[in-house]
């Protein structure tokens, strides 16, 4: 398996988002210009300038039309996704970490850090399909008692009922996305002891996937949040990504960024992890970025996937047909 | 009961003795009350010949009284004697009632000088009854009383070993389970040491280290508290290798020194391990805590131990724990001293004096007698240092040499015989004599070592043999391998299998090499590697790594021959020991026999052991079959749910159907024939 090596960004990768097609991918990094690919050959399209601090997330809707990034400049953009014209800016008092449109795109989540003397909140945008009909208002606010610990990700759950939350105090919390109400948190023995770096849901929205500095990924059930499984790895995670495809999760990560430096490559652990979903036994992992994951995601073919690194590179890869073949 | 009498009692009948016979029905009989057991005591002590004589004696007399269910006499195994009682236990108490009035006090043959001297051993609460104690320790009164039988560990079905590991605030005793290529949790504690852990030299306790002293752990079926020793600040404990005393180090600045110029003291306390009394304590002056000061003399009897002071070296004996002969050594320059891992002898080193040109000197020293057995004068000597074999049967002595400009240093090795006559010493000189030394080990329990010298960055590592092929007073090279990336050796405890690790510089390089066959059975790595140490069977071994490199600390264990069987992960791994074994009960020629009989005795194992990977390897395919059934329960069930909210997804969707993505893709298997090139072709043949 070859990867291609795609160098677009100056700064650590952040996010990775395909669209519902898979054959664009929109990449998130420190430097403040989203870009996307072609998901087939790693070909760049084009850039997203606008933003003034990293981009922390993005996400694309379903028809691939517009582009929502969540940046350090206090403010999350809708974007055009096929000019790259800035549609609407969504400006808050502290810096945005996640976004994510609803089912239906008539929604986004998004989610503040804690900043001077703000507490993190997670704010519900309402997207009007005419970007000239487009307000500021949020719908909703949702202040989260987690004092001055960040939130990592807030994503919807079935049928937009729900918000799933999850961050550093490494609580995943569900709430209800109408009246704001904490419905949900998830048993303090069976959860995660450390910041919850990541989060993503199965294609059906069944399940989930949350990765952790404490060395595991865990999959819930996203009705009950009960968990299902636990994946055990040598090093924090940092990015986690589901197959849409085979029951197969990744995880990537290595150790802290600060302590990269200070020993052998080898050491760091900097592979992309294959576990299976059902069995939570490793089955293989890929290497080559030279500092940790930071950002994973599968193209929804289940045919290729890509991660990004702190190295500045995404590097793609298509994979070989003896993937498809793995019999353990 | 005074402490003497307390020594007494555990010096006639150590522990170990009592719990590892193989009687298992003295084990099963504690169950039950000791009211029908009687204790009777005063008997002659007789050599092993006579020991049916006296037994069929004493159950004679004592058959009188009602039906003997069960006898019982003590030996002590050093020497095969009686230890001058014995154990009856009859069907009832009233029997044993019976027999302890009418003998009590009674002569055991007309005219005998031997009183006997009976008790019930239900009533054992006074002098003399430490022995009692032992063996029943529900009648006890002290922390020993709840642990049961301290050597539980050693009876595991599965002979498996045990070891600790803390990590973070937890600390944890796990069975090495290796059949199963897993660890199975024996105790886990949070907060359990303030420190730092120990095991006891013969695994019998773990000793927990805190800020007010230290405290022994130990016990059948989990760990409970037995004993503590109040010492604050302690920094450093040492068992003696009987496990008899304790010694606790703390280091304290001296009060009426500058800070400029401190002098530390150093507090010692020697505590008696089972009734947790101080026997000696003291602050010694200007003394730097490399290691114990009090060195203990070899073997399980604890009898002496030594330290040194400026020109004289001082030996103790337990009994009083005053000096042997009332004065110390008088030992002029000496620099180190070391004890014979078995025998009561210590070799002392001592460099030359400037003063009266004496030359530097290994000196080989009997205690109690202070007997020099054995003299060397070395000469220009730099620096020395002394390796012991286990066995006490060679001592090595690594001399450094000033070349005679002085610029550099080469090393030479004297090799003392100690169990032949007049103890003869061998000089060795590596080929090149100006190479470093990096490490020396001894074969344990062998009579082989080997050496890692040279190039830091490259070193050799020779092998040498004290016996050659024709010769057994001679020593002979084995091999060299060249250009190794290795600083330390790990030979297995039972010998024949070395380990030749590169730590720190060399990232955590290990090589397994078989002494016997010259050959490396396999290579491998363990990235960064900090402490290596084999389990005490010599089965396998753990390669950890603490948490001095902050990452990816853990733990393997591995095989004798370098497979790795299993991984153990955990942050913050600070501590790792297996816990100790005591030496072996068998004799040396019995376990000769069962070496040579090898197949003979490990035919009834085999089929066991071929049994563990069929199970295993069952277990997982169950496992998985459940996991996958589960699995498939879950999803159906949620795809029910989601297809029950499918119209409501369409609306939000404004009527598209979302659904139809999950059959957009899947995995589909197709297999492509191609016909490359037929030919055809007549064959013939011949009938």
């Amino acid at each position: 398996m070859r990867p291609i090596l795609m160098k677009g960004h100056e700064r650590p990768l952040t996010f990775l988002k395909y669209n519902r097609d898979g054959d664009l991918l929109f990449s998130c990094a420190k430097d403040h210009t989203p870009n996307v690919w072609f998901a087939d050959n790693g070909e760049r399209l084009g850039t997203y300038r606008g933003h003034n601090g990293a981009v922390w997330c993005c996400d694309v809707s379903r028809d691939s039309s517009r582009l929502i990034t969540g940046s350090a400049d206090q403010s999350a953009k809708l974007w055009d996704v096929q000019s790259g014209q800035q549609v609407f800016t969504f400006n808050f008092d502290s810096p945005t970490r996640s976004v994510e449109f609803s089912v239906g795109d008539r929604l986004a989540v998004i989610t503040t850090d804690p900043f001077m003397e703000l507490t993190p909140a997670i704010h519900v945008k309402r997207i009007a399909s005419d970007p000239a009909d487009q307000s500021a208002e949020s719908v909703l606010v949702l202040k989260v008692p987690q004092g001055r610990l960040k939130i990592n990700r807030a994503v919807w759950g079935p049928l937009n009922n729900t918000i799933i939350s999850a961050g550093e105090d490494a609580i995943i919390r569900i709430w209800d996305s109408e009246t704001g109400k904490l419905l949900k948190e998830n048993q303090k023995e069976e959860g995660h002891t450390k910041t919850i770096t990541s989060l993503v849901k199965s294609p059906d929205g069944s399940h989930f996937l949350t990765g952790s500095l404490d060395k595991s990924a865990k999959l819930w059930d996203t009705r009950t949040l009960t968990l299902i499984k636990t994946y055990r790895t040598e090093s924090p995670v940092n990015a986690v990504a589901m197959s849409p495809l085979l029951n197969h999760v990744v995880l990537g990560g290595g150790q802290d960024a600060i302590n990269v430096t200070t020993t052998d490559h080898r050491a760091g652990k900097f592979e992309a992890k294959f576990y299976d979903k059902i069995l939570q036994e490793e089955i293989g992992g890929v290497k080559g970025h030279f500092g940790p994951i930071n950002a994973l995601a599968f193209n929804p073919d289940g045919k290729s996937f890509s991660s990004g690194g702190e190295d500045g590179y995404i590097r793609l890869h298509h994979f070989d047909h003896d993937y498809f073949n793995i019999k353990i | 009961m005074t402490d003497v009498m307390a020594l007494h009692a555990s010096t006639e009948i150590p522990p170990g003795e009592i719990i590892s016979s193989d009687d298992e029905e003295n084990v099963l009989e504690e169950d039950l009350g000791f009211g029908n057991i009687i204790l009777v005591d005063n008997l002659p002590v007789v050599s092993r010949e006579k020991f049916e004589k006296l037994v069929s004696l004493i159950r004679g007399i004592y058959g009188r009284f009602g039906t003997i269910k069960e006898d019982w006499m003590p030996h002590d195994p050093n020497n095969n004697k009686s230890l001058g009682y014995c154990f009856i236990e009859y069907n009832t108490p009233q029997e044993a009632e019976l027999a302890k009035e009418k003998t009590n006090g009674e002569e055991l043959l007309p005219g005998w000088t031997h009183k006997f001297a009976v008790n019930m051993v239900d009533d054992l609460a006074v002098p003399g009854t430490e022995v009692a104690k032992e063996i029943t320790p529900e009648h006890s009164v002290d922390g020993f009383a709840a642990g049961g039988n301290l050597q539980h560990w050693l009876t595991d079905e599965k002979v498996r070993d045990q070891f600790v590991i803390c990590a973070g605030s937890d600390t944890e005793v796990l069975w090495n389970d290796a059949q199963y290529l897993k660890s199975e949790l024996f105790h886990k504690r949070n907060l359990w040491n303030e420190d730092f852990v120990q095991w006891s030299p013969l695994g019998t306790y773990l000793a927990t280290v805190h800020r007010e002293g230290a405290a022994i752990w130990g016990g059948a079926s989990t760990f409970n508290h037995l004993m503590h020793y109040a010492h604050p600040q302690v920094s450093m404990i040492d068992f003696s290798p009987g496990e008899k005393y304790l010694v606790t180090y703390s280091r304290h600045k001296s009060s009426n020194s500058s800070d400029a110029n401190t002098i530390h003291q150093v507090e010692v306390n020697i505590f008696d391990v089972r009734t947790g009394k101080v026997r000696r304590n003291g602050t010694l002056n200007d003394f730097a805590l490399g290691g114990p000061i009090f060195k203990w003399a070899g073997g399980k009897d604890d009898k002496y131990f030594a330290r040194m002071g400026k020109n004289i070296l001082s030996v103790y004996e337990t009994e009083t724990f005053l000096l042997v002969g009332k004065k110390s050594i008088k030992a002029e320059n000496a620099v180190d001293f070391s004890w014979s891992p078995t025998d009561t002898i210590l070799a002392l080193f001592a460099h030359e004096s400037g003063s009266d040109n004496k030359p530097a000197r290994v000196t080989l020293v009997q205690i109690p007698d202070k007997k020099e057995l054995r003299q060397k004068n070395l000469f220009g000597v730099s620096d020395c240092k002394m390796y012991w074999q286990s066995n006490g049967e060679y001592l090595a002595v690594q001399v450094e040499r000033h070349t005679k400009t002085k610029k550099s240093t080469y090393t030479s090795f004297e090799l003392f015989r100690m169990k032949e006559r007049d103890i003869p010493i061998e000089v060795l000189e590596l080929e090149n004599k100006n190479d470093k030394i990096i490490a020396f080990s001894w074969e344990p329990k062998g009579h082989r070592f080997a050496v890692i010298h040279g190039d830091n960055t490259r070193p050799d590592i020779s092998f040498y043999s004290m016996r050659s092929a024709h010769n057994t007073s001679r020593i002979s090279k084995l091999t060299t391998l060249k250009g190794k990336q290795a600083n330390a050796l790990f030979w297995s405890p039972s010998g024949r299998f070395i380990v030749l690790a590169g730590l720190k510089d060399f990232k955590g390089q290990l090589e397994f090499f078989n002494v016997d066959e010259l050959e490396t059975m396999a290579t491998t790595e363990h990235y960064m590697a900090t402490d290596i140490e084999w389990d005490p069977s010599g089965r396998y071994i753990a390669t950890a790594v603490t948490s001095i490199h902050h990452m990816d600390s853990g733990l393997n264990i591995l095989s004798f021959s370098g497979k790795l069987l299993y991984q153990i992960l955990k942050d913050d791994v600070f501590q790792f020991f297996w816990r100790p074994r005591p030496p072996s009960i068998l004799s040396p020629e019995k376990e000769e026999e069962i070496a040579k009989n090898l197949k003979k005795y490990s035919e009834k194992y085999k089929e066991k052991d071929k049994e563990v990977p069929k199970l295993l390897r069952e277990k997982a395919r169950g496992k998985r079959r459940m996991l996958q059934e589960e699995w498939e329960q879950w999803e159906s069930r949620w795809q029910r749910l989601h297809e029950e909210d499918k119209l409501e997804r369409l609306k939000l969707r404004d009527g598209e159907d979302s659904d139809e993505e999950k059959e957009e893709f899947e995995a589909q298997e197709l297999e492509i024939e191609e016909l490359l090139d037929v030919i055809e072709e007549v064959v013939s043949f011949d009938d």
